[in-house]
C-alpha cells in the first residue's frame, strides 16, 4: 500500500460530484421544467411560409401598370452541403467564386442548420437551367418569390416601389419576417396591407435537415396564401405619359385632379426614373446611383417640394377679400406700376383696377390693398390675420390633406404665434407681413396642395381630398375621399374670380396658352429663386363650366409662369379634353418638348 | 492461491456485467434513434442498429482475445503498441478521410478506423509502464518531462487532425498523476485555469481584473496579518493604477479603463514581486506571481478566442456561456437535445415513441447525442439508471485498481476509469447543455465500431490485468 492510497477518495468525490450535478440538472430538465415539452411539438412541425402574389395595379382606364414576375431565391443549409463543383455552380449562377465563398461564410455565421438565402432573385431563365443541375449540389434548395414588373416607365413616384422589410418594420408589425417584401413608397406603401395579401402556411413534418417527411395531418392545418387585392389607380396612363414627356429635361411637377371627385389624373415629379430599376438584384446598386444623382430623381417634388406659390396665390386673397367684404365686385385700387408702394407692380396695365382686372393683370398693388383691408377690418391685425388664415387653411393649404399619398408634406402656413415670436406681440401688422398678399413670404405649398386649390376654384368652393386609388378589389376606398369639403366662401365670389382667370388665359395668354374651343381658366405665377432662374408656375382648370380637370404645373428655372408652366398646362388640358393637340398649337408642343432647362448654357 | 488456469474465476464479473448492460442498452437506444417504419427488422445490417450488432459481436471477440493473451504481453509490448499507434496517428494526417472538418479516420471501404480512439489505451499502457518502473519519482523533473511527452505527443497529433474532443480526453490523465502523488497544487492550478478560462470570456474584463485584484488582496491579508506590509502592497497596486490613469489623462491618450486597470495591476504585481522577493517574503511573491499569471492568462484567452477560433467555434462557446442566443444556430444541437431530454419527463414517452429523435431533430443522435434518446423515451428514470450504471462502473474500476498489487495494473486501472469518466462527463454534460459541444462518444453506448472496440480494448485489458492480480508481486 502506498502513501497516496487515500487520494482515491478525492477521485471518488470528483465522480460523485459530477454525477450529482447531472442528476440535479436532469431532474430540473425532465421533471420540474415543462417548457421543453411544449417545444417538442413545435419542432417536428415546420411551418413553411407560402408567399402570396402581390395585388396588381391598373390605371383608371383598366390598363395594367404593375404586375408580378416570378423570381427564385437559392437557399443554403450549410450543414447539408457536401463537396461540389464550384466552377459549375458559379457559372450556373453567374457569380464569382469570392462571392460564393463570402455567401457561404455568411450563411454559416447565421446558422449551420437553418436555411438562409444565398442568392436572391434568380431570373426564371437562369432558374430553368439551374433546376436541371441542382441535384448535384447537396444542401441547396430554391424557393419562389414574386417581384414587381412594370408595363411602362411612367408614374414611378405615384406607384412607389417594393423593398425588403427593415428591422423597424418587423418591430412594428409582426406580420413581417426578415427577407419579406414591403411597399416602401407610393401606392405600394399606402396600400401595403391590401396589396400584400396574406401569407399562408404549410405544415410539414420535417427533420433537422429540413428534409420533408410528409405533410402534417394531410394538410388539414395548412392555411393557403391569400393573393393581394388588385387596385385601380385614378391615374390616366396616357395623360401621365404625355405629361412626363413634356417634362423631359426639366425639373418640376404636375398634379392634375378631376375636380368633381378629387381623383388624381396625373402625378409627375421630374426628373423621374424607371421603376423597373428598383426591382430585383440590381435594386441596391441602382438605388444608390439614383440617390447620388444631383437632379434628385428620387425626390418626390409633387409631395415634398414646398415653396411660396407667388402670384398663383392671388385668387385666394381676392376670394377672401370678397367674402369678408373687405372689397366688393366694384372696388377699385390705383396701380402706379413700378412706382407703387409698398409693393411695386411688375406688369404694365391700366389703372385703377377692379378685382377681375387685378386677377387678369396680376396686379400687386390691388392685392396688397385687399390684404390690408382684410386685416384692417378687425380690431387688431392679429385677429384679422387669424380670419385670413382660417380661410386659406380651408383650401387645404398648410394642411395634411390626409390623402393616400405616402410621405406628403404639410407645407407652411404661418401662425400668429410665429409672427409674435419674430416681431413681438402687437408689433406687426398687414404691412409687416405684406408679402403674404402676393403669395410670398412664409408660405410653403406643395404641388399637390396647389392642384387641390385649383380644384376648389373649379368646383366654386369645395373639394374632395385628392387621392390616387379609385377602386380596390373586394374592398372600398376610404370614406374620407367621398366626403365633400366646403370652403366657406360664397359661390358668386368664385364666379367673379374665375372671370379674371379666364380673361388671363383668353386675353393675355392667347398666343401660347389659349386652347381652341375650350375655355381654360388659370393664373400664372413666378417663384423667386435665389439660386438661379426663377420658377415658373401655373394653376388652372378647364373647361370653365363643368370642369373636367384642375391642375398645377411647376417648372423649376422656368422664369415666368407664362413661359413654360402655362403652355405646358394648356397642352396637358388639351390632350386630356380633346385627345390631341390642334394643328396650330403643334409649334408650342414642340417648343416645350425641346426646351432643356437642365442645361445651364441653354437660352431660357 | 488462484492460478492462471483459474482465469475465469478471477475475472471480475460485476464489471463484465456492467459492460454488457451498457452495450445492450446502447444498442436498444441506437435502434430507437434511427427507428424507421421502413426498416423494422432490428437485424437489418443496412441500418445503424444492424451494423452496431455486428460491431458488438466483433467487440466481444476482441474482449475474448484480450482475456486469452498473457498479461506480460501488455507490459512488454506497451511501447511498441504506443509507437505503432503514434505512427498511425501521423499517417492519418496524410491519407485520412476528411469528415466534418476533422481528418482522423482511415477509410477502408465503408469501414472507418480512428487511430486516436485506440491511442488512449496505448497511452495508458505506456504511462503505467513508465510510472511503475523501478525508482520512479513523480516530482523528479525528468519524470515530469517524460510523462508530459508521453501524454502530449498524441495530443499534438490529434489536435493537428482537428479533432479537439479526442485530444482533450488526454487531460484527464492529470487525475491519475494526482493519485500517484502529483502535488495537489497541480489540481488546484488546473481548476483555476479552467475557471479563469470561462470567466475571461463571460465577465467584462474590467470586472474580472478588479475581482482578481480583490481576491489577491484578501490572500495578501490572510497570509500576513501585519497591517504595515499589507498597506504597502495595497499602496503599490493603487498607486500603480492611479499613476497610469493620470498618465493617460495628462498625455491625452484614450486607453480604455479596463486596459489601464489591467496595466496597473500588472505593474503593481511586478513591484510587489520584486520587493517581496528581495525581502524574502515568499508568500507575497507567490500571490503576486499567481495574480500576474492569471491576468496574463485571461489576456491570452481573449486573444486566442478572437484570433484563433473560427466564428462557428466562437459561437459554440458563446452559446454555452449564454452570451449569444440563436436557437436554430450554434445552440441548435444543445437546444434540440435539451428539448428531447426535457420532453421525456419522469418516465419517458416509451420505447420507440420518441418524436424528437424520430424526426432527426437531434443531430448525431445515434453517436454523440445518444443520451437524448434515453432521456426522451425513458425519462428521468432512464437517465438516472444510465448515470447510475456509469457511476457504479467507475467506482468499481477505482476499487479494482486499488486492490492491485502491481502499480502497473493500478495506474492502468486508474487510467481506464478517468478516460471513461472524461467521456461520460463531457458527453452527457454536452447533451444537457453543461459542456461545449465537442463531439466525443458516450462509452459503450454511442454508435460506431471504432469507439466501441477501443473502449472494449481499454476495459478488457484491465479486466485481464485484474484477473491475474495474484500473479505479480
Ligand atoms: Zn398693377
Amino acid at each position: 500500500m502506498d502513501i497516496y492510497s487515500k487520494r482515491r477518495f478525492v477521485v471518488y468525490g470528483v465522480f460523485a460530484f459530477v454525477v450529482l450535478l447531472f442528476l440535479i440538472i436532469l431532474f430540473r430538465l425532465q421533471i420540474l421544467n415543462s417548457t421543453y415539452k411544449q417545444y417538442a411539438t413545435n419542432n417536428v412541425l415546420r411551418e413553411i411560409t407560402q408567399y402570396p402574389a402581390r395585388g396588381l395595379i391598373y390605371d383608371r382606364n383598366g390598363k395594367l401598370l404593375v404586375y408580378n414576375k416570378t423570381a427564385y431565391d437559392l437557399l443554403i443549409t450549410p450543414r447539408e452541403v457536401t463537396a461540389f463543383d464550384t466552377t459549375l455552380f458559379c457559372n450556373l449562377l453567374n457569380i464569382s467564386k469570392e462571392d460564393l465563398e463570402a455567401g457561404i461564410k455568411k450563411a454559416k455565421k447565421y446558422s449551420y442548420y437553418k436555411p438562409s438565402i444565398l442568392i436572391k432573385q434568380i431570373s426564371p431563365e437562369r432558374f430553368a437551367v439551374l433546376k436541371e443541375q441542382l441535384y448535384k449540389f447537396n444542401g441547396f434548395h430554391t424557393q419562389s418569390r414574386t417581384l414587381r414588373e412594370y408595363s411602362t416607365t411612367a408614374a414611378a413616384h405615384a406607384l412607389g416601389y417594393v423593398g425588403e422589410v427593415s428591422g423597424a418594420d418587423i418591430k412594428r408589425d409582426s406580420y413581417y419576417k426578415p427577407g419579406d417584401y414591403i411597399g416602401v413608397s407610393g401606392i405600394e406603401k399606402t396600400y401595403e396591407t391590401q396589396l400584400r395579401g396574406t401569407k399562408g402556411v404549410k405544415m410539414n413534418l420535417v427533420d433537422v435537415h429540413n428534409r420533408l417527411k410528409g405533410s402534417y395531418r394531410n394538410g388539414e392545418e395548412d392555411v393557403p396564401a391569400k393573393i393581394g387585392k388588385n387596385i385601380v389607380s385614378t391615374l390616366d396612363l396616357k395623360l401621365q405619359l404625355y405629361a412626363e414627356k413634356l417634362f423631359r429635361n426639366k425639373r418640376g411637377s404636375v398634379v392634375a385632379i378631376e375636380p368633381a371627385t378629387g381623383e388624381v389624373l396625373v402625378f409627375v415629379s421630374a426628373p423621374t426614373y424607371d421603376p423597373g430599376l428598383l426591382v430585383g438584384r440590381v435594386r441596391g446598386h441602382n438605388y444608390s446611383k439614383l440617390l447620388a444623382d444631383t437632379l434628385m430623381p428620387l425626390f418626390n417634388r409633387a409631395l415634398q417640394a414646398k415653396y411660396p406659390p407667388g402670384s398663383s396665390f392671388k385668387p385666394v386673397n381676392a376670394l377672401i377679400g370678397l367674402q369678408v367684404n373687405a372689397i366688393d365686385r366694384n372696388t377699385r385700387f390705383a396701380c402706379y406700376g413700378k412706382a407703387s408702394s409698398p409693393i411695386r407692380c411688375t406688369h404694365n396695365h391700366g389703372s385703377p383696377n377692379d378685382v377681375v382686372d387685378a386677377i387678369r393683370e396680376s396686379c400687386n398693388p390691388f392685392l396688397w390693398n385687399t390684404f390690408k383691408s382684410i386685416l384692417g377690418k378687425y380690431k387688431t391685425s392679429a385677429e384679422g390675420f387669424n380670419v385670413w388664415r382660417k380661410y386659406v387653411a380651408s383650401f387645404g393649404i398648410g394642411q395634411h390633406l390626409s390623402s393616400d399619398f405616402a410621405n406628403g408634406l404639410k407645407g407652411d402656413l404661418p401662425t400668429e404665434k410665429q409672427y409674435n415670436k419674430i416681431y413681438g406681440r402687437g408689433h406687426w401688422n398687414a404691412l409687416t407681413v405684406r408679402s403674404l398678399a402676393i403669395g410670398q413670404g412664409e408660405l410653403g405649398v406643395t404641388p399637390l396642395q396647389m392642384a387641390n386649390y385649383g380644384a376648389v376654384i373649379a368646383n366654386r368652393g369645395f373639394y374632395y381630398t385628392p387621392h390616387i386609388v379609385k377602386e380596390i378589389e373586394n374592398d372600398t376606398i376610404s370614406r374620407e375621399f367621398k366626403t365633400k369639403r366646403e370652403v366657406p366662401i360664397e359661390k358668386k365670389h368664385f364666379e367673379t374670380v374665375i372671370i379674371g382667370m379666364s380673361q388671363s388665359v383668353q386675353r393675355n395668354l392667347a398666343a401660347t396658352v389659349k386652347i381652341p374651343e375650350i375655355e381654360m381658366c388659370g393664373k400664372t405665377g413666378t417663384v423667386q429663386n435665389n439660386q438661379g432662374a426663377d420658377h415658373s408656375v401655373f394653376v388652372a382648370f378647364a373647361p370653365r363650366e363643368n370642369p373636367k380637370i384642375a391642375l398645377f404645373v411647376y417648372v423649376e428655372n422656368g422664369v415666368w409662369g407664362s413661359r413654360y408652366a402655362a403652355p405646358m398646362a394648356s397642352l396637358i388640358v388639351e390632350k386630356y379634353l380633346t385627345d390631341s393637340i390642334s394643328e396650330r398649337r403643334k409649334w408650342i408642343e414642340k417648343k416645350m418638348l425641346d426646351a432643356n432647362l437642365l442645361d445651364p448654357n441653354q437660352k431660357k | 492461491m488462484p492460478k492462471r488456469n483459474n482465469l475465469w474465476a478471477n475475472i471480475d464479473w460485476v464489471t463484465v456485467l456492467l459492460f454488457f448492460a451498457l452495450v445492450f442498452m446502447g444498442w436498444l437506444n441506437i435502434y430507437a434513434a434511427v427507428y424507421n417504419e421502413h426498416y423494422q427488422s432490428i437485424f437489418d445490417t443496412t441500418q445503424r442498429y444492424g451494423k452496431q450488432l455486428i460491431w458488438i459481436g466483433a467487440a466481444l471477440t476482441i474482449g475474448l482475445i484480450i482475456l486469452l493473451i498473457d498479461t506480460n504481453f501488455y507490459v512488454f509490448f506497451s511501447y511498441i503498441i504506443y509507437g505503432f499507434l503514434l505512427f498511425l496517428l501521423i499517417l492519418v494526417l496524410f491519407i485520412g478521410k476528411d469528415i466534418n472538418g476533422a481528418r482522423s479516420w482511415f477509410a477502408i471501404g465503408s469501414f472507418g478506423f480512428q487511430p486516436s480512439e485506440f491511442m488512449k489505451f496505448a497511452t495508458a499502457l505506456v504511462l503505467a509502464r513508465y510510472m511503475s518502473s523501478y525508482g520512479f519519482k513523480i516530482h523528479n523533473p525528468k519524470s515530469l518531462a517524460t510523462i508530459a511527452a508521453i501524454i502530449f505527443t498524441p495530443v499534438l497529433f490529434i489536435f493537428l487532425q482537428n479533432d479537439t474532443g479526442s485530444a482533450l480526453v488526454y487531460f484527464s490523465f492529470v487525475l491519475v498523476l494526482y493519485r500517484e502523488g502529483l502535488s495537489g497544487v497541480v489540481l488546484f492550478f488546473g481548476t483555476l485555469v479552467a475557471i479563469l478560462f470561462v470567466l475571461a470570456l463571460l465577465v467584462p474584463n474590467l470586472v474580472l481584473y478588479i475581482v482578481l485584484l480583490a481576491i489577491a488582496l484578501l490572500a495578501f491579508f490572510i497570509v500576513n496579518t501585519k497591517l504595515i506590509q499589507f498597506t504597502r502592497v495595497l499602496g503599490a497596486y493603487l498607486i500603480s493604477i492611479l499613476a497610469l490613469f493620470l498618465l493617460n489623462f495628462l498625455m491625452k491618450k484614450e486607453y480604455p479603463l479596463a486596459g489601464i486597470v489591467m496595466a496597473g495591476v500588472l505593474l503593481g504585481s511586478v513591484i510587489v514581486l520584486l520587493v517581496s522577493w528581495r525581502n524574502r517574503i515568499k508568500n507575497y511573491s507567490l500571490i503576486a506571481l499567481v495574480l500576474l499569471g492569471s491576468i496574463l492568462f485571461t489576456l491570452s484567452v481573449d486573444y486566442a478566442f478572437n484570433n484563433f477560433l473560427e466564428s462557428h467555434q466562437q459561437a459554440r462557446i458563446n452559446e454555452l456561456l449564454g452570451i449569444e442566443s440563436d436557437p436554430l444556430g450554434a445552440g441548435y444541437n444543445v437546444n434540440q437535445s435539451k428539448i428531447a431530454i426535457g420532453s421525456g419527463g419522469a418516465f419517458g414517452k416509451g420505447y420507440l415513441k420518441g418524436t424528437q429523435t424520430k424526426f432527426d431533430f437531434v443531430p448525431e443522435q445515434s453517436t454523440d447525442f445518444i443520451f437524448c434518446t434515453v432521456g426522451e423515451e425513458w425519462g428521468f428514470l432512464g437517465t438516472s439508471v444510465v448515470i447510475g450504471l456509469f457511476l457504479f462502473l467507475l467506482m468499481r474500476l477505482i476499487w479494482l485498481a486499488e486492490r492491485q498489487r502491481s502499480s502497473f495494473s493500478r495506474i492502468y486501472g486508474y487510467s481506464v476509469a478517468v478516460i471513461l469518466f472524461f467521456h461520460f462527463t463531457v458527453n452527457i454534460g454536452m447533451t444537457i447543455g453543461l459542456m461545449p459541444v465537442i463531439g466525443i462518444p458516450l462509452p459503450f453506448f454511442s454508435y460506431g465500431g471504432s469507439s466501441l472496440w477501443s473502449f472494449t480494448t481499454l476495459l478488457f485489458i484491465f479486466i485481464r490485468l485484474d484477473a491475474s492480480r495474484f500473479d505479480q508481486l
